[in-house]
């Protein structure tokens, strides 16, 4: 096997604020982090991946380059929703597998702190004292708010509540508890924005968003980095026994987009482009959902999360209220999902969090993960939805050394 | 009727009003807005269709917190009209869990949305309870 990819080194910064820190430190931190951790140096990539949603064109890559190192290496600067640092990293894996490098940096970073409700709102536009037909649906005014909701929370509400329509099972209560879990796991999670745990009660009172997601059922905006250097097998295999037993195999890496569905361009389709992510990825590493010992999935509302154990197979199709009923997606259940108390508590800084949820895996199968490891972790998966849409899945495995 | 606009041009303030949609002519594929290609089968060729005022709602949101300006709450909609989905706000209904549900049968309803200073008005839509 020639055409192997590993994850040398690997890291996160704290999520949450930090309001002393601009996006070129924290990128910074998380770059020299996962370089340290992997023992090697900004001479040894080849390539450098770079994603930063909310300043897309600023070049975040060569900002980092002048930080940290100028060593004339290409930069591919990403953008792809929430789904820019799977994309980072994917743009790596991809540069190191075509043989053109062995080894890669991908960074995502945001700043997000305060930044509020997303999505919503559109291009400004006030009411006009005369009404003049324009943009693609000749619209007098506003439609947000007037032809529904364009409010990410508004959006995966309908996204978990479709889901009730076509199965049953799901109520308010149900979505509550997914966040019930979430919150219980991030109170073992340092890093983690949030690690209150927090009672049925507290999250059903709090205050509501788009029913049925209160504010603790929506994902926390916050600041954070995270970076992944890649390497290909041949060339681990020339490093130390240390290196070579940290380092967690990339079984598999995939991104897919959402394919032509009635309906989908009124309410976004995250299913099946995720659907069709998990069938690639589960072929490619030679391993079924039964295998896995971990999921880190993308609850960027709780509403969400539901929807995608359907998704990425963790149950049968249309089973997913019973299987969360189960207990199975607990820490101590048979399918741990979020056990970092997912995006839901341990935040979502948008461009971070597709190379932090690898983290998250890798760092269990390294058997590193402290009062929160899953003892004996094996395999496991990490998941991202940039809405538009793109789907990152990643499946990793441990050396085994 | 003269002195009224629909608020997006896909909404027809014919009589009665109803909502139109570019039909891809090769596998009925529907969109609100125009298309160079059909995004289902990559055909070219599109007509205009009227779509059903009767639909079934199948999934909702009660928005309470949006972007500054938009009145809340409100609740959005997804309404499926004989086959053709459709965004939009439940309307002339308590916007509450209990008064709201899946599966829910709807009817296209419009209401004036506001007069600019010429006394035009604008027309917006939404979906009632139909029952």
């Amino acid at each position: 096997m020639s055409d192997d990819i590993w994850i040398l080194g690997i890291i996160m910064t704290k999520f949450g604020k930090h309001p002393d820190k601009d996006v070129v430190d924290l990128a910074s931190e998380a770059a020299m982090g996962a370089l340290k951790d992997g023992g090697v140096t900004m001479k040894d990539m080849g390539i450098l991946a770079a994603g930063n949603l909310m300043n897309a064109s600023a070049g975040i890559g060569q900002q980092l380059q002048k930080q940290i190192g100028q060593t004339g290496i290409p930069v591919y600067n990403v953008a792809n929703a929430c789904a820019t640092g799977a994309t980072a990293l994917r743009t790596a894996i991809m540069a190191v597998k075509s043989g053109e490098v062995d080894m890669g940096l991908a960074v995502g970073v945001e700043k997000l702190a305060g930044a509020g409700l997303l999505g919503a709102g559109g291009t400004p536009k006030s009411d006009k004292k005369e009404w003049a037909p324009s943009g693609r649906y000749g619209a007098v005014t506003s439609t947000d708010g007037r032809i529904g909701t364009a409010s990410m929370p508004g959006v995966f509400a309908q996204v978990g509540m479709e889901y009730g329509h076509k199965y049953g099972g799901t109520s308010f209560e149900l979505f509550a508890k997914i966040a019930e879990k979430n919150h219980a796991h991030s109170t073992l999670n340092p890093l983690a924005a949030y690690t209150k745990r927090m009672t049925l009660e507290e999250i059903m009172n709090d205050v509501m968003i788009a029913y049925p997601n209160t504010r603790s059922m929506c994902s926390a905006n916050c600041d954070g980095a995270a970076a992944a250097v890649v390497v290909s097998g041949a060339k681990l295999r020339t490093m130390s026994l240390e290196q070579q037993r940290r380092a967690i195999k990339v079984k598999a890496s995939v991104l897919t987009s959402d394919p032509y569905e009635e309906g989908c361009q009124v309410l976004p389709n995250v299913n099946t482009l995720t659907r069709n992510a998990a069938k690639q990825a589960y072929e490619q590493a030679g391993v079924g959902p039964q295998d896995l010992d971990l999921v880190e999935l993308h609850d960027c509302f709780a509403t969400a999360e539901l929807v995608h154990y359907d998704n990425l197979m963790l149950c049968e199709e249309g089973g997913a209220a019973d299987f969360f009923n189960s207990g199975a997606t607990w820490r101590d259940g048979s399918m741990p999902v979020n056990v970092s108390g997912g995006l839901e508590s341990k935040g979502h800084p948008i461009a971070a969090t597709g190379i932090a949820n690898i983290w998250e895996v890798c760092h269990h199968l390294r058997g590193e993960a402290g009062p929160r490891q899953i003892e004996g972790a094996k395999v496991g998966m990490a998941h991202v939805i940039g809405l538009g849409s793109a789907c990152g899945l990643h499946i990793l495995e441990r050396s085994g050394l | 009727m003269a002195n009224q606009i629909p608020l997006v041009d896909y909404l027809v303030l014919d009589e009665p009003a109803h909502l139109r949609a570019h039909e891809c002519t090769s596998c009925g594929a529907r969109f609100f807005d125009r298309r160079n290609a059909c995004a289902g089968c990559s055909g070219t060729e599109f007509r205009m269709v009227d779509v059903t005022h009767d639909g079934i709602l199948t999934s909702f949101s009660i928005v309470t917190f949006a972007a500054p300006g938009v009145p809340v709450p409100f609740v959005s909609g997804i309404v499926d009209c004989d086959g053709t989905s459709v965004r939009g706000n439940v309307i002339n209904c308590e916007p509450s869990p209990e008064a709201v549900h899946l599966g829910m049968k709807v009817r296209l309803a419009t209401y004036v949305l506001g007069t600019d200073d010429n006394g035009v008005e604008a027309i917006g839509f939404g979906f009632e309870p139909a029952n």
